[in-house]
């Protein structure tokens, strides 16, 4: 039972309590880059699940393997691959993702977010506790992302995952889609994170 | 003149920090003295400079003539981490004040994306040699000092001010980044 | 399992494992994206083709005709045209520096009289929400069907008959600029462009 309750732990303490965007400020280059519509966020966020859980996997494999000392070039290499594999399948079958994301695909290697977890989490835990631990991590990347996004395109252009709401000529907050909303609209979103997450605890 | 359109275009109008968002960890990490901001940027300059040239030589000569074109991002981020290393033995050797003043921060420019990013955005310069990717690192390294020395001292003055409960800490240095960025969007066409 | 121990050799052997296991699998997953890749890149194109240009029947992107021109850096691209052996019109690729943001990159599609038919824009960086509304239906129906020998593709602050973005002057001004561009290369190669059917 103890047990059990351990593995919802890991899962559901990268949604909430650690999110890595609002609580840790982790992987912020990409989370403030790349959301001026929620679909954007939502790739970079899905591509970012992906990379995390493989690398995940493949370290908590390995880690009796690989003397400590060079952990880190050894982690960096893993989740490099991973990233390029991500970057090539993106190119080749969603081209149009692979656009509007640019340099923060390959730059999804130095997300803090996936060699934190490697280091922090995989490298120390059985493959399933690991498992649990990047699906709940990423899927908190993916929502805050996706929020963001969201906020952003509403506010914006006046639309949500592309359906527009707006006539064509109304004049919408474009200053959101531009890079200053970015910064304007985390720091907004962190309040009422910090403020939600406060009251349920 | 392309060198001054280089230098004006990294510094001001595509800003790396305030209108790209590369590098924005450190950006927010270590701003909160000018002193420790100013140091930031040191090793900063010294990295991407370094670490560009390196994968500027490596791609033209190395990856591109073998067709492994698709190894860029592994073996980038491999030498960046490789040389941020051996920079760190070298300066503790050879100068010990100027390790004393960037060698805290040394270690967390690897994770540093502005770098990667950097030598990534630099292999795509029009008409581009090494000349012209090692400026554009130094140009985007001045822009990203700017930022964070701007930034920097804002926020020292920020400790003093009254900020209400639930904006404190990251939300206000968010606020902040974000007036700064708007401050910079102004900078729009000016190349 | 214990922990290796951090011995030379074992750090050597390690890594250099890991580094052969990462280089063959990307190797194999390049090997395996090569084919989709670039066929994802020749259908933009095609796509793109097929929005600007009269019905055709032949392969445009295999009969390419490239020209040098002092109007631009790189060799402009013409896409040409042919239905049942005879030209109908051709593509070419506009494109100017003057946009707010440097570089708008575009594909003018003209019939055989040098109407346009339709325009695509291929690349730009302007400002989202400002720049960026050149792609809308509204700005690009102003362009279509108009002949930019007997219509003045210039804003109206210029002394044009284009109206511009609201709030992007500069934008629309650059966009005529690379229509005009396209125009004046189609108008000087259009004798190459009716014989450059492979």
């Amino acid at each position: 039972m103890a047990e059990k309750m351990n593995q919802t732990q890991n899962f559901l303490k990268g949604i909430v309590k650690e999110n890595p965007v609002f609580v840790m400020l982790l992987g912020m280059c990409p989370t403030l880059g790349v959301t001026s519509s929620a679909f954007n966020g939502l790739g970079m966020g899905v591509a970012t699940l992906f990379v995390l859980l493989m690398s995940n996997i493949v370290v908590s494999l390995v880690k009796s393997q690989i003397p400590s000392k060079v952990r880190i070039p050894a982690f960096i290499i893993i989740i490099a691959s991973f990233v390029t594999i991500v970057e090539m399948v993106l190119e080749a079958f969603i081209p149009f993702l692979y656009e509007q994301l640019g340099i923060f695909i390959p730059l999804i290697v130095v997300n803090c977010l996936i060699l934190g977890r490697a280091e922090a989490f995989a490298s120390k835990n059985n493959l399933m506790s690991s498992i649990l631990d990047a699906l709940g991590m990423g899927l908190g990347f993916v929502i805050a992302l996706t929020m963001l996004g969201a906020v952003r395109e509403i506010l914006g252009s006046g639309s949500l995952f592309e359906l527009k709401f707006v006539s064509e000529n109304a004049n919408t907050f474009i200053l959101f889609i531009l890079p200053p909303g970015a910064f304007i609209a985390l720091a907004y979103l962190t309040v009422l994170f910090n403020k939600i997450s406060i009251k349920t605890s | 003149m392309d060198y001054i359109i280089i230098l004006i275009a990294a510094v001001f109008v595509n800003n790396i920090v305030l209108s790209q968002f590369l590098g924005i960890c450190p950006f927010l990490g270590v701003s909160n003295k000018v002193s420790t901001s100013v140091g930031m940027s040191g090793a900063v300059l010294f990295v991407m400079t370094i670490a560009t040239m390196a994968t500027y030589l490596l791609h033209q000569y190395i990856l591109v003539p073998a067709g492994l074109d698709y190894l860029r991002t592994i073996t980038f981020i491999l030498v960046i981490a490789a040389l941020v290393q051996m920079v760190e033995i070298i300066l503790k050797k050879v100068s010990p004040p100027l390790y004393q003043a960037l060698g805290v921060f040394l270690p967390l420019i690897t994770t540093n994306c502005a770098v990667l990013g950097v030598a990534i955005l630099a292999l795509g310069l029009e008409g581009g040699s090494l000349l012209k990717a090692v400026f554009f690192a130094v140009a985007n390294s001045i822009g990203f000092a700017l930022a964070l020395i701007v930034f920097a001292s804002i926020r020292e003055y920020l400790e003093l001010a009254n900020i209400p409960k639930g904006m404190k800490g990251v939300p206000i240095n968010l606020l902040v980044a974000g007036l700064l960025s708007l401050a910079f969007l102004g900078f729009t066409g000016l190349v | 399992m214990s922990k290796k121990k951090d011995t030379f050799l074992n750090m050597v052997v390690s890594l250099f494992v890991i580094t052969i296991v990462a280089g063959f699998s990307l190797g194999f997953v390049n090997d395996l994206t090569v084919g989709p890749k670039a066929k994802a890149k020749l259908e933009k194109k095609v796509n793109a083709l097929k929005l600007v240009l009269p019905t055709f029947d032949n392969n445009p992107v295999d009969d390419i005709l490239l020209v040098q021109s002092e109007l631009a850096k790189d060799s402009i691209e013409m896409y040409p045209a042919f239905s049942e052996n005879k030209f109908v019109g051709a593509a070419v690729i506009g494109s100017t520096e003057k946009g707010f943001s440097g570089l708008i990159k575009i594909m003018v599609g003209f019939n055989e009289g040098g109407n346009i038919k339709n325009i695509e824009v291929l690349e730009q960086k302007e400002t989202p929400g400002l720049g960026t509304k050149m792609k809308d239906e509204k700005f690009l129906a102003q362009f279509r069907e108009k002949n930019p020998s007997n219509f003045n593709i210039k804003v109206t602050k210029d002394g044009g008959e284009i109206d511009a973005l609201t709030g992007a002057t500069i934008t629309s001004r650059a966009f005529g600029e690379a229509v005009q561009m396209a125009y004046d290369e189609f108008v000087d190669n259009k004798d190459s462009l009716k014989k450059s059917k492979k």
